[in-house]
């Protein structure tokens, strides 16, 4: 192999590395459910296009629009802290109260949310898109049913909206990004409150196909409401080769390269090394033990779902930009099924490797086997079998546990 | 002085007659059914605070879903429990660990691929006042790891497993993994402390250990301790109340010699005569 060869290897080998540290990060997102409450989250794929599409929906957006919301999310905020400092008060006073309080008082800020939240709907956008409007007002209704059960984390969330909304006014991608960022979480959270959490206790299969069924649901309502066409999306990060030692790297696959390791080393550190780490592996471990020492099993979920949903958001703002907004993005998700299959279901260094593996692999298989050989087009398909070379010769991936069953 | 001495086994036994004056947990008409198996039926009993209180009774009595409506596992369909005077019968296993109760199961429900020490420190989660923000930026949280790291490090001397502390517990024999998990609730430093069957399947130098154990922890910290026994030999001799249980019915309840010469308990463990 002459130089030129080896350079030439080099550069594929990279461009699939840095492919894979994608397939890695969205891999990690199924690893911390899969971890913290044995669900195999069908719908990540879903999330991924909703993200996308979500961002571009609200650089599109006129500024009517963040007038309106910002408005909107002061008055609530307010609203909620009235009532929570009531609620707080209450708590104090007699039992009975304190029942009443429970029982209703919490559930006060969602009535006047839903009703402000439909209101708006028809002022916003113009009037352009009366669907777009209610899908969205919708969506932050959603995000508030779940931050509601802790008061001061939803009036901080939306007094940080307002400030978004309200004073960023020329940042058009940045202001997007913090608005998208929150709906996305939140409706990863929603999804685990609302759908999963009620099923908690269930056989694994129901909870996959629950995840089946809300993946078509997240697709067919995002295409629904939006279209079917490609939206271009930028972030501002131009696609142009740079060359190194006669070596050339795409700017743009770098760029996400690194802001996809530094997000996996963030997350992987975070549920390693801290004490939520500790309370994730203690769930992951044994439910029943894991609520008798006073783990909030609830927040964990919470925690687990909000981390994927960010997962979620960059990789689809990561793909969208480099392929346009479109349907086909949520099914390059899929690929971490492999990736999770490579590296163990259960292990956070295997999705990390799982992903680098993928992309490596897929990127050499074409250029140098399936161009010649195949005519192209492999790169869609070898991740699969590399998943399943595994399952056939190491069914518990490089770093899953191994499943031995004593008699 | 040497005429005055009473026997060791007399001592012994005069130092555990105690005088408690405190109500700590009242278990008021507990029942309990699944489907239509009565587990529990109008059972009552109140626990004072610093003594050791034991739940007896033959196999299928119902004591370990007693324990599970305690830990609040089980919900009761009738019936209240309050602790220290206040209501708690819908509390759920996390408010109830919350609270100060901390168990240990039956059939033994560690986290079997973390080590001794993580397991341990797992008990310390509920102390440690900490939240998301501190979290993610770590080094404020890795003060607090430090403190609590050492307060476990004194549970695992008190409880002689020091060799063990990196070993992962799936991998422990028996008596110790059932030592590891009485550390995982002392860790919790809780004021109750619920032992489902801590000296089951041990064997006598074992079961010496364990009732050391929890002898030592309620005289030096005051610790309440509710122990659940199949077995009625070591309990009787460390209990300073007990109730009987049988069918899910409450037999007997009272100070361990009123309860041993009890008829009910006799026929409820020697079979009808």
């Amino acid at each position: 192999m002459d130089l030129v060869d080896f350079l030439f290897f080099v550069e594929v080998l990279v461009g699939g590395l840095l492919s894979g540290i994608m397939y890695s990060l969205v891999a990690l997102g199924l690893v911390l459910i899969f971890k913290a409450s044995s669900i195999f989250n069908f719908a990540q794929g879903a999330l991924v296009l909703f993200g996308a599409l979500t961002f571009v929906l609200l650089t599109e957006v006129a500024g009517d629009f963040w007038m309106w919301t910002g408005w909107l999310a002061i008055g609530l905020a307010g609203a909620s802290a009235v009532l929570y400092f009531l609620y707080a008060a209450q708590q104090k006073g007699e039992s009975n109260i304190k029942e009443f309080a429970d029982k209703y008082l919490k559930r006060v800020p969602l009535f006047i949310a839903a009703v402000v939240l439909l209101v708006l709907a028809f002022f916003v956008d113009g009037g352009q898109n009366m669907w777009r409007a209610v899908f969205v007002t919708m969506l932050l209704f959603l995000m508030l049913t779940t931050a509601v059960q802790s008061p001061k984390w939803a009036i901080g969330v939306l007094l940080g909206l307002a400030v978004v909304a309200l004073i960023t006014d020329g940042a058009v991608t940045y202001r997007a990004f913090a608005v998208t960022l929150v709906v996305v979480i939140g409706l990863a959270m929603a999804i685990e409150r609302v759908v999963l959490r009620p099923m908690v206790n269930q056989e694994p299969i129901i909870l996959f196909m629950a995840t089946i069924g809300l993946n078509y649901v997240i697709e067919g309502v995002a295409q629904g409401v939006w279209d079917a066409d490609v939206h271009a999306l930028d972030i501002g990060i131009p696609d142009v080769p740079f060359e190194l030692y006669g070596v050339y790297f795409s700017q743009f696959d770098l760029f996400a390269g690194l802001i996809a390791a530094v997000l996996v080393t963030a997350l992987a550190i975070f549920f390693q090394k801290t004490r939520v780490g500790r309370a994730l592996r203690a769930v992951a471990d044994d439910h029943q033990a894991a609520l008798s020492v006073g783990i909030p099993l609830k927040n964990i979920w919470a925690v687990v779902w909000a981390a994927a949903g960010i997962v979620a958001l960059v990789a689809g703002l990561m793909w969208g930009s480099k392929l346009g907004v479109q349907f086909s993005i949520s099914l390059l998700a899929f690929k971490a099924l492999p990736v999770i299959i490579i590296g163990g279901f259960t292990s956070i260094p295997g999705a990390i490797v799982g992903g680098l593996i993928v992309g490596a692999t897929e990127k050499l298989f074409e250029v140098f086997v399936g161009l010649p050989f195949f005519g192209g087009g492999t790169e869609n398909w070898t991740p699969y079998m590399l998943g399943m070379f595994f399952l056939m010769f190491r069914p518990q991936g490089l770093f899953g546990e191994k499943i031995i069953e004593r008699v | 002085m040497n005429s005055t001495t009473t026997p060791d086994v007399q001592t012994y036994e005069t130092e555990r007659v105690r005088e408690f004056t405190k109500l700590i947990l009242e278990v008021e008409g507990i029942f309990v059914s699944f489907g239509g198996v009565k587990a529990l039926q109008d059972v009552s009993f109140s626990i004072f605070e610093s003594e050791i209180f034991s739940i007896i009774g033959p196999n299928g009595a119902g004591k370990t879903s007693m324990l599970n409506v305690i830990s609040g596992f089980y919900k009761a369909s009738a019936g209240t429990i309050s602790f220290q005077g206040n209501d708690r019968t819908h509390a759920s296993p996390e408010q109830v660990a919350r609270m100060g109760f901390a168990r240990t199961f039956q059939n033994i429900a560690l986290f079997k691929g973390m080590s001794t020490l993580d397991n341990i420190m797992t008990g310390r989660i509920v102390k440690v006042k900490s939240n998301f923000l501190k979290e993610a930026f770590y080094f404020p949280a890795l003060a607090q790891e430090v403190e609590q790291r050492e307060y476990v490090e004194r549970i695992i001397d008190f409880l002689e497993i020091q060799s063990i502390r990196k070993t992962p517990v799936g991998k422990l024999p028996y008596g110790l993994q059932k030592r590891v998990e009485l550390g995982r609730a002392l860790a919790m430093d809780p004021k109750i402390l619920l032992l489902d069957e801590p000296m089951a399947g041990m064997n006598l130098e074992e079961k010496e250990d364990m009732a050391r154990f929890v002898l030592d922890v309620n005289d030096e910290f005051g610790t309440t301790v509710v122990l659940i026994e199949h077995d009625m030999g070591v309990v009787m001799d460390i209990s300073d109340h007990v109730v009987v249980l049988d069918h899910g019915e409450r037999i007997a309840y009272g100070v361990p010699d009123d309860v041993r010469n009890n008829k009910d308990v006799i026929r409820a463990y020697l079979g009808e005569h």
